[in-house]
């Protein structure tokens, strides 16, 4: 196997990694503040996915472009889900979230069939058509631009949370839910705030995953396993490791795929996904619980 | 009612109850109840879309053709094969006389199991794979090429067009799909090349991949590693658009891609896609015969039906799916009963000779296997898929090796 190659499909799956990890990312801020796996994820990426699809058809702008409104509507959208309608689950039994986040996503799925049909749809651009010579080297020019929006997106929200008196606040609800309502914090709304934010994220993933793959209705669930596996992997509520979960599932599948068979390239996420359960089972940079 | 008038209408009642288990009451049927099960949503969903077309012109075609009455009973099976044995299960309940569907080897696999438990003819429109028609089923019928007949006969077109070419590739990285119309190829290419000594080439490697596939980078990255000359292609449509546009993005030119029989790239929805990147890519297929009479009135019945579409991006789909129902719609005027086993007794007789696709008549080998069907070299020229091979059926002439992308 040509050497280039073989660096060309691991830098592929690094890219390919970097926009599942932001995916990801959105997951594991909402599980690790508000305590709720949010199993209608890949569901709401798949939203996102359509609203850049229809935002390039209508208007012509470019899904880079439609990261800013898309996200801003998804940051309303997911305040007010939190707020309206998964803030009274809160204390409820785990099984009493699950099945609520599994009818909204079914719900997302169904909506979008009637609304879109069947068919994928994609954007058309040239550019997505194009690669960046690097040495001999050949990087596709969408899923560069796709991961440089990643990693700009990641850090922004690691600011965030690192930075800001509200992203502090919010940490401190993750920490220790009673002392932050005992400092007189309002929980609810930074619960709110946090899905909102984890909502924007998805936004921004699905925005830059219409320029890698065709969107349809049933995109959904795939994407939230997927998203549950980068998250395990990485560690869950770990902000780096599902940046970190995310590259290694796309540098892995990409690996598979090369040297065993393109067919294995899932199993191989799967069986990755096994081993860290039975060697760290709270993920590569997870908290022990 | 008077006691005479009483006795004769319990007469009557008691003989058609008697009678009702024979089937004797339902053959003054006259209305053919046709279940239709389609893969019209999730990944095949455009090319079951395309089947359906063929379905709903039948009942007007085949009403003017034959005086049958048809009821078209739809259903999709989601490209999903559990879902598609459940939906064959309903339309039997629902009361369905003939299934017809279902553009999948596996959901035909499934389907076929069904009607024969249930005893209810079942005429498959596209399906490959062999041992669907190898199980000694008595309610199944095909009409449609094995993949060992596919593969036999877009091999040989493969070869007359590297002959009206003359033009010797002398390897080809093969990629198909890993479902069970893939595999079945893949059994065919494996049984079958080895014999045809007439061909240039040799496979250097073999590339499998789902069809549901999202992102093909890494299969085309290691096809275009092999510097195979061609890439000869088993894909579905939605794999085939991904597998191109990857093959531009990693600037592969190789002199070709030929698929040897499989769907995909001769779809209208391959070429809106793609527009000029879609050109010159071939598929050997079962195709229409565009000269025969009966084209000329499906393609009027499609037009009036689809006036902004053209019959020949679903030549194929629509094709075989009104033959499959012009086939049960046939066993029924000759049987003039919806009785399963007559029906499928009928069937088995069928002989139809004025037809659409290319190739001998409609006739039934013991196995429920048609026999005899066609194929054409098809290559998209202009966004379109036209016939270059045979030479007899031929609108253009074959190009190939095909300029590279960025020349198109």
């Amino acid at each position: 196997m040509d050497p280039v190659n073989v660096i060309n499909l691991v830098l592929a799956g690094v890219l390919t990694g970097l926009v599942y990890g932001l995916m990801a990312l959105g997951l594991s801020v909402i599980f690790g503040v508000v305590r709720v796996v949010n199993f209608a994820h890949g569901e709401m990426m798949t939203i996102a996915m359509y609203a850049a699809v229809v935002l390039f058809a209508t208007l012509g702008l470019d899904p880079f472009l439609a990261v800013l409104p898309v996200a801003a509507v998804f940051f309303v959208l997911g305040y007010a889900l939190q707020a309206g309608l998964i803030n009274p689950f809160i204390t409820r039994p785990e099984h009493s979230q699950f099945m609520l986040l599994v009818a909204v996503a079914l719900i997302m799925v169904n909506a979008l069939l009637i609304v879109f049909g069947p068919s994928a749809r994609s954007v058309q651009l040239d550019y997505l058509l194009d690669s960046i010579d690097v040495g001999p080297l050949l990087l596709d020019r969408g899923k560069v631009y796709a991961a440089l929006v990643a990693l700009a997106t990641s850090a922004l929200l690691f600011a965030f949370f690192k930075l800001t008196a509200t992203g502090k606040a919010i940490r401190a609800c993750a920490d220790n839910y009673l002392g932050a309502k005992v400092v007189g914090l309002n929980v609810k709304h930074l619960y709110a705030l946090t899905f909102g934010l984890g909502s924007a994220c998805v936004a921004v993933a699905g925005c830059m995953m219409v320029l890698l793959v065709d969107v349809t209705p049933v995109l959904g669930p795939a994407y939230t396993l997927l998203a549950f596996v980068i998250v395990i992997v990485g560690g869950l509520g770990s902000m780096t490791g599902a940046l970190l979960g995310g590259v290694l599932i796309g540098v892995s599948e990409a690996l598979a795929g090369l040297f065993i068979t393109p067919s294995a390239k899932s199993m191989f996420s799967f069986g990755l996904l096994i081993l860290v359960l039975l060697l760290r089972p709270q993920g590569l940079l997870g908290k022990k619980p | 009612m008077n006691r005479r008038h009483f006795n004769k209408t319990v007469a009557a009642a008691g003989v058609v109850s008697a009678l009702a288990p024979f089937g004797i009451v339902r053959a003054q049927a006259t209305k053919l109840k046709v279940g239709v099960i389609l893969p019209r949503s999730g990944v095949q969903g455009l090319i079951g879309q395309s089947c359906q077309k063929g379905a709903d012109l039948a009942p007007g075609v085949i009403k003017e053709m034959l005086g049958v009455d048809i009821e078209l009973m739809n259903a999709d099976w989601e490209s999903n094969v559990d879902t598609a044995r459940t939906r064959a299960e309903r339309l039997i309940q629902e009361g369905a006389h003939v299934l017809v569907g279902p553009f999948d080897s596996g959901a035909a696999t499934a389907i076929a199991q069904v009607a024969e438990q249930r005893g209810i003819p079942f005429v498959i429109n596209i399906a490959a794979a062999p041992p669907i028609t190898e199980q000694g089923y008595k309610f199944v019928f095909r009409n449609f090429q094995t993949a060992g007949d596919i593969v036999r006969n877009g091999l040989a077109l493969m070869g007359d067009l590297f002959r009206a070419t003359n033009v010797a590739p002398r390897t080809a990285v093969y990629m198909h799909v890993n479902d069970t119309f893939g595999q079945a190829m893949s059994g065919g290419i494996r049984a079958i090349l080895p014999s045809q000594t007439q061909l240039p080439f040799k496979i250097v490697e073999t590339i499998s991949y789902d069809p549901a596939a999202k992102d093909l980078t890494v299969e085309v990255g290691k096809a275009k590693s092999t510097n195979a000359d061609f890439l000869l292609l088993v894909c579905r449509l939605n794999d085939a658009i991904i597998l191109r546009r990857e093959m531009v993005k990693q600037r592969w030119n190789p002199m070709g891609v030929i698929s040897p029989g499989s769907p995909g790239m001769y779809e209208e929805q391959f070429s809106k896609s793609l527009g000029k990147l879609g050109d010159y890519c071939i598929s050997n297929v079962p195709w229409y015969n565009p000269n025969a009479p009966l084209t000329k009135v499906v393609e009027k019945a499609f037009l009036k039906q689809n006036p902004k579409d053209k019959l020949v991006f679903h030549g194929l789909n629509a094709g075989f799916t009104f033959e499959a129902i012009l086939i049960a719609a046939d066993a029924f005027k000759r049987a003039r009963s919806t009785d399963p086993k007559t029906l499928a007794d009928a069937i088995r007789q069928t002989n139809i000779t004025s037809k659409m696709m290319l190739g001998g008549p409609i006739k039934f080998n013991a196995k429920g296997q048609v026999e005899g069907i066609g194929s054409a070299c098809l290559q998209n020229l202009n966004q379109v898929p036209t016939v270059v091979l045979p030479t007899a059926a031929a609108t253009a002439k074959p190009v190939f090796p095909m300029p590279g992308y960025h020349k198109a």
